[in-house]
């Protein structure tokens, strides 16, 4: 392991002697931030997934303005899009613990008792508001000849949503989606302030336990900025695929080029 | 549950002090707010406790005019360093870790650490003993240096404030927490919220992690820290300090 001696060698020297940065810590540390990386990775994404899962049918209802329905889908996405994810995580998980019925209910255990669940719940539930506020926009602004055409070809209500405005919708939702992507991920850190080990929890830990104020801030840092690169990059790849064609073209047309000739 | 700022300091206010102040630049003092009896928040936003009384006796001491600024716990060190206030009087203990990056008065005081579990439970405060038990302490204290040194296997819980760390112990979250225990009696076990609950084995002894008594931080090289010194051996000697001392505790907790 001779390379990886020298580069700790050289990591030592620099935050002794240069550095107002210990990179040494840092980089001792490091299996603890992947990990914290892992969980916050995995409260983002199973939030989005379930969240989403859910904002589906509560769009379709607010689009079609069904009776009853999307009023009251109506007051929950205005609840949560309303309030800060901070105050719904403490809600769920100092509230709701304040109240000996919640504890000794069969939520309790392992349900409400875990920071976990609490801020999963949370995540979801923000997320879900979020989704279903602007997939009811894409559904609601789906071209009308579309869907004349599907009632022309003899599909059904059913087939018409699941072969023509939804897979319509989501493609018009998707730039709009990115953004909800990034924005739940930086709302994961409000983990942290629940004793979850997430990346901001790992940073504020090797800062509390060496006394410090930059090493795990800018850690952390670093590796969500590595993060959103990545799901900028995936939105970047899949917008091409699936808005490729509202995208200008990049080759000259063949009449175009004959013309120049 | 406290809904605070994070790692903004705020201002709490001037406390102007003594006729014929002197005129040098107030000094600010860093203090924290959520550990009854030595640092609390009185119902209108004023700030009390036995730490409190010791840095504004200190203040009149050293005749300068003091200000307190409020900090969460785990940014103290580095607010501190940041240039923030000058010194810190909030229960902290002297450590070698803490030492590596400021210096600190002698002590003003000294008291042991214990665990705090409900009534009657009977874990084995062992490396095995409390493997996957779940410990609660504040982040960024001597507790927590002591809890992933001596019980690696237990699942550690990390808090912003210690009223958190109890609001999760009577939720059922928390197998036990650990702390000072006059914090622990007067902040928990003698509260209505503390019903059911009590120490649990010895006070720690780990002298490496929990340090040798409390004393005010200040910026390494400040020569700040021998006045302290001096302004707290003046209050022990003028009765001012058995005075705040008798105000909140039955005993002398200053120590050998």
């Amino acid at each position: 392991m001779e390379p990886e001696q020298s580069f700790y060698d050289y990591l030592k020297n620099i935050s002794e002697t240069q550095s107002p940065i210990d990179f040494v810590l840092i980089y001792d540390n490091l299996d603890r931030f992947v990990d914290g990386a892992l969980v916050t990775l995995q409260l983002t994404f199973l939030a989005l997934l379930v969240g989403g899962i859910i904002a589906v049918p509560l769009a379709i209802a607010r689009a079609y303005r069904k009776p009853f329905l999307s009023p009251a889908i109506r007051v929950y996405t205005y609840v949560f899009c309303g309030t800060p994810l901070l105050v719904q995580v403490y809600l769920f998980y100092f509230g709701l613990g304040q109240f000996t019925a919640v504890q000794e209910s069969f939520l309790w255990d392992p349900i409400l008792s875990s920071p976990w669940w609490c801020v999963m719940i949370a995540f979801t539930l923000n997320t879900a508001a979020y989704t279903t506020e602007f997939l009811r926009g894409a559904i609601e602004t789906t071209p009308h000849g579309e869907v004349e055409a599907a009632k022309a070809c003899g599909m059904s209500p059913y087939a018409r949503m699941r072969l023509v405005v939804l897979p319509s919708a989501f493609r018009r939702a998707l730039p709009a989606y990115s953004n909800e992507v990034i924005f739940t991920l930086h709302g994961s850190v409000i983990a942290s302030t629940v004793t979850l080990q997430d990346l901001l929890g790992v940073g504020r830990w090797l800062n509390g336990r060496y006394y410090l104020a930059y090493e795990g801030f800018l850690t952390a840092m670093v590796f969500y900025m590595a993060i959103v690169f990545m799901i900028t990059f995936a939105f970047r790849l899949a917008e091409k695929r699936f808005l490729g064609h509202l995208r200008p073209r990049e080759t000259p047309q063949p009449g175009a080029a004959r013309v120049a000739a | 549950m406290t809904l605070k700022n994070k790692l903004l300091a705020s201002t709490v206010g001037a406390i102007a002090l003594m006729a014929g102040m002197a005129t040098a630049e107030p000094l600010r003092i860093g203090v924290e707010g959520a550990y009854p009896p030595f640092s609390q928040k009185e119902a209108d936003g004023s700030l009390s406790g036995f730490d409190i009384d010791i840095a504004l006796a200190l203040c009149a001491e050293l005749e300068r005019e003091c200000e307190l600024v409020e900090q969460e716990w785990d940014g103290m060190i580095p607010a501190l360093i940041a240039n923030k206030y000058d010194a810190i009087v909030a229960s902290m203990s002297i450590t070698e870790d803490r030492l590596r990056l400021v210096d600190f008065s002698e002590k003003y005081y000294q008291t042991p650490s214990r665990f705090v579990a409900a009534e009657g439970a009977t874990f084995e405060l062992t490396p095995e003993g409390t493997a996957g038990l779940k410990i609660g302490v504040l982040r960024g204290t001597t507790l927590q240096c002591h809890v992933e040194k001596a019980f690696p296997d237990a699942d550690l819980r990390l808090y912003n404030t210690q009223e958190d760390v109890f609001a999760d112990l009577v939720a059922g979250r928390l197998d036990m927490q650990l702390n000072n225990t006059l914090q622990a009696i007067d902040g928990f076990l003698n509260t209505p919220q503390g019903e059911g609950f009590a120490f649990l084995g010895d006070n720690v002894d780990d002298p490496e992690c929990l340090g040798e008594g409390t004393g005010i931080a200040v910026r390494k090289g400040d020569e700040l820290a021998a006045e302290l010194s001096t302004a707290i051996a003046a209050i022990r000697a003028d009765g001012t300090y058995a005075a705040i001392n008798d105000a909140y505790f039955d005993v002398d907790i200053y120590g050998e």
